[in-house]
């Protein structure tokens, strides 16, 4: 890259003026020499970071796929994965009953939670798995934050896992449906999570994308002169609002509202958190939208009205479909925003990771997981990598989300304004 | 002289269906509107009561339960501070370079582009993890390991991690707003500094620069509001629950306003008693970033003004 930056300087100095040119070839100045070198190193710094986190990141998960578990690592076939599924509901039974109900947030959790291990016993894995399913959820909440839980944990993987079984091979419980990693047998099943994140993401997209696809069209078409330059900064005020803060209006105000409404058991779930996190993207798809849409030429809407067309034709016959690639890459960056979302992932969506197709079950998301066990881990544990690993997957995620809205989508609006 | 229609042909239905799309697209306008008011007035109406000078001035008291926000506050216009001072520089001299030094062509200067953009859309989460893996695992252990002989005392987290995070996640704010100012700086004026003899440098310094102040100040004040907001990116890489004295060192954790809801809401031990505390405490940092973005969509619409 650095060698073929002559060149391009040079292009770039012959399409400068030929003022600055001669000035430039004939002195060496060195403060300004000096500054541009500067300029350029210090702006190098932003590919750097990217760089770098992706590094950083994907650094940490690394002991993950290189086997450092130092236990011996015996494998036990005869333990199914329902089975051992089926071994934590059991071990709760005393103190998970009323939390498993409608409040799974997770300050409801502190006492009740030492019991866990102590109650466990080699017996329950005798249970039958099928029927102790429902309580499974009450187990996957392990953001509950006392300390002595996690030394618990990690004293039980030391000592109760001489049977052997999936625990002591972390990388192959990734692909399983549980999320129990504070437990005696840790289990880092991602399925729940991605199928959370998805099922939030998608119903957040469908409550956001229509209304502020809608709104932009409003202003970029409809709306008087006056009252775009009202409605453009208010509705860009929403995306100054702190994530924090939706959240805390979803988790006080709107989940009481809907659940006024829709008298669904689990106060926190998956629909608030997507009403909530639609909220946030509400702005980013609103904004790129409309500069999608008034890019479209003027000469476009001039022709379509001067051939008779109403302004509403020529909007959905002519200005949407130019426009197509652009608001395609609006819808695109809103889910890579909503997919992301941590903090009202973790205030609003119960935070409970289960696999179903119930919009208004309490679901646990990607971003959410991180950010409510990563304060807890002990260091350099699977766990923690399994977080990294979370955070790995997110960030390659949002940045093909970027790459293909950026580079796709694009060169797609300049090709068909261009008429190429 | 050709014949004027004297009325539009009326066409059956067309007249509906544009009043129609008009006031269901209106609709949507208003809706979004309405959110945005009824988050504002439910806050205002849940918060000002407890609003009070005491509110803003005291420490938490009786775990957390009474008492006010004093240290979040301080928290966090301590964490601005120093992710201001670290995020601006980086962030006006990127711009300067993609504005004045790069060209459109330039490999390097499309990566630097789309880096940025890369920056901006990153979940913040993930600028937390970056900055436990990095500054505070990375960096933070090996000065401890050479300065400290292995104390733990930057390898944890702190506000210095915290602020650079932050930092990290305010930088592409501060990069877009301060190049959209620099555009809007006439060509001529770039022009006639060059031609009485200034070197691109001097030009940048005498008339851009000086040009693109309010540019500055607005990316910095959408930066302090984007930092203050942000709670993701500091969970684990400095903010505290409570601390029951003020950082006085650049190695300690803080409060902050957006931890202080996130903690108070979420994981108190009594959610429904606080509430009052949560209502204001929102109050408090709405307040703080609203009126930071009004005045930088103040200052971004005068400055777009001033380019047409």
């Amino acid at each position: 890259m650095n060698r073929d930056l002559p060149d391009t300087k040079k292009q770039e100095f012959e399409k400068k003026t030929a003022l600055s040119l001669s000035i430039r070839e004939k002195q060496f100045r060195f403060s300004d020499w000096f500054a541009e070198k500067l300029i350029k190193a210090v702006s190098f710094f932003s590919i750097a970071f990217v760089i770098l986190i992706f590094l950083f990141v994907f650094r940490e998960t690394l002991p993950l796929f290189s086997g450092k578990s130092g236990h011996d690592k015996i494998e036990n076939s005869g333990i199914s994965d329902e089975n051992a599924n089926g071994l934590k509901p059991e071990s709760y039974v005393a103190g998970e009953d009323d939390q498993a109900g409608d409040e799974l947030k997770p300050e409801v959790y502190s006492p009740d939670e030492e019991l866990k291990p102590q109650v466990y016993s080699p017996d329950a894995e005798t249970q039958d798995a099928g029927e102790l399913k429902p309580e499974t959820y009450g187990d996957v909440i392990p953001e509950t934050g006392s300390s002595d839980d996690i030394s618990y944990a990690n004293e039980g993987s030391g000592d109760s896992y001489e049977i052997g079984d999936e625990a002591e091979y972390p990388v192959k419980t990734l692909f399983s449906g549980d999320w129990q990693p504070v437990s005696d047998k840790p289990r880092y099943g991602l399925l729940p999570l991605f199928v959370g994140t998805l099922k939030v993401t998608l119903m957040a997209i469908l409550f956001a994308a229509p209304l502020a696809i809608m709104a932009a069209l409003y202003t970029a078409m409809f709306a008087p002169p006056r009252l775009k330059e009202i409605i453009k900064p208010v509705i860009e005020l929403l995306a100054g609002f702190p994530s924090v803060v939706i959240g805390f209006f979803a988790l006080t105000v709107l989940a009481t509202f809907f659940q006024q409404i829709f008298g669904y058991a689990s106060r926190l779930n998956a629909f608030v958190g997507a009403i909530a996190m639609g909220l946030a993207a509400i702005p980013i798809i609103y904004t790129l939208t409309e500069d999608a849409l008034n890019a479209v030429p003027r000469t476009y809407t001039e022709a379509s009205l001067a051939l008779g067309a109403s302004i509403r034709q020529t909007a959905f016959s002519v200005i949407l479909p130019a426009a197509t690639p652009g608001i395609f890459a609006a819808v695109i960056l809103g889910i890579g925003r909503v997919f992301g979302e941590t903090m009202i992932a973790l205030m609003a969506t119960g935070n409970a990771a289960l696999i179903s197709a119930n919009p208004f079950d309490s679901i646990r998301t990607l971003s959410a997981t991180i950010g409510a066990e990563m304060a807890e881990v002990v260091f350099g544990d699977t766990h923690y990598s399994v977080l990294f690993l979370i955070g790995s997957l997110l960030f390659i995620f949002t940045f093909a989300l970027n790459a293909i809205a950026e580079f796709y989508f694009k060169n797609k609006v300049i090709r068909r304004i261009q008429g190429k | 002289m050709p014949m004027q229609p004297k009325r539009k042909i009326p066409i059956p239905g067309r007249v509906f269906k544009d009043v129609m799309v008009k006031s269901l697209t209106g609709l949507t306008v208003v809706l979004i509107t309405g959110i945005i008011v009824a988050i504002l007035i439910i806050t205002v109406a849940g918060g000002w009561k407890n609003l009070t000078w005491e509110f803003l001035t005291q420490f938490p008291k009786d775990g957390m339960t009474r008492g006010g926000i004093f240290p979040a506050l301080v928290g966090t216009a301590l964490m601005t501070l120093i992710m201001t001072i670290a995020a601006v520089p980086f962030g006006v001299i990127t711009a300067i370079y993609l504005s004045e030094y790069a060209s459109e062509q330039s490999v390097f200067a499309k990566t630097i582009r789309f880096a940025v953009k890369t920056l901006a859309v990153v979940p913040s989460i993930i600028f937390g993890l970056f900055g436990l893996g990095f500054f505070i695992k990375f960096i933070g252990f090996n000065i401890d390991n050479a300065f400290n002989g292995g104390e733990l005392r930057w390898g944890q987290p702190n506000i210095l991690w915290a602020s650079l995070t932050m930092a990290l996640l305010t930088l592409p704010v501060v990069i877009v707003s301060v190049e959209e100012a620099i555009k809007t700086i006439p060509r001529d004026m770039r022009e006639a500094s060059l031609a009485l003899g200034a070197t691109q440098w001097q030009t940048i310094k005498n008339v851009v620069l000086p040009g693109s102040l309010t540019g500055i100040l607005t990316g910095t004040i959408l930066a302090i509001s984007r930092g203050a907001g942000e709670v993701a990116p500091i969970l684990f890489t400095g903010a505290a629950y409570y601390v029951a004295e003020l950082p006085t060192s650049l190695n300690q954790q803080f409060m902050s306003l957006g931890y202080h809801i996130y903690i108070m809401s979420t994981q108190s031990t009594n959610v429904d008693e606080t509430l009052p505390i949560q209502y204001a405490t929102t109050l408090v940092l709405l307040l703080l970033t609203f009126s930071l973005s009004l005045i930088a969509v103040i200052l971004r619409y005068r400055i777009r003004k001033k380019a047409i």
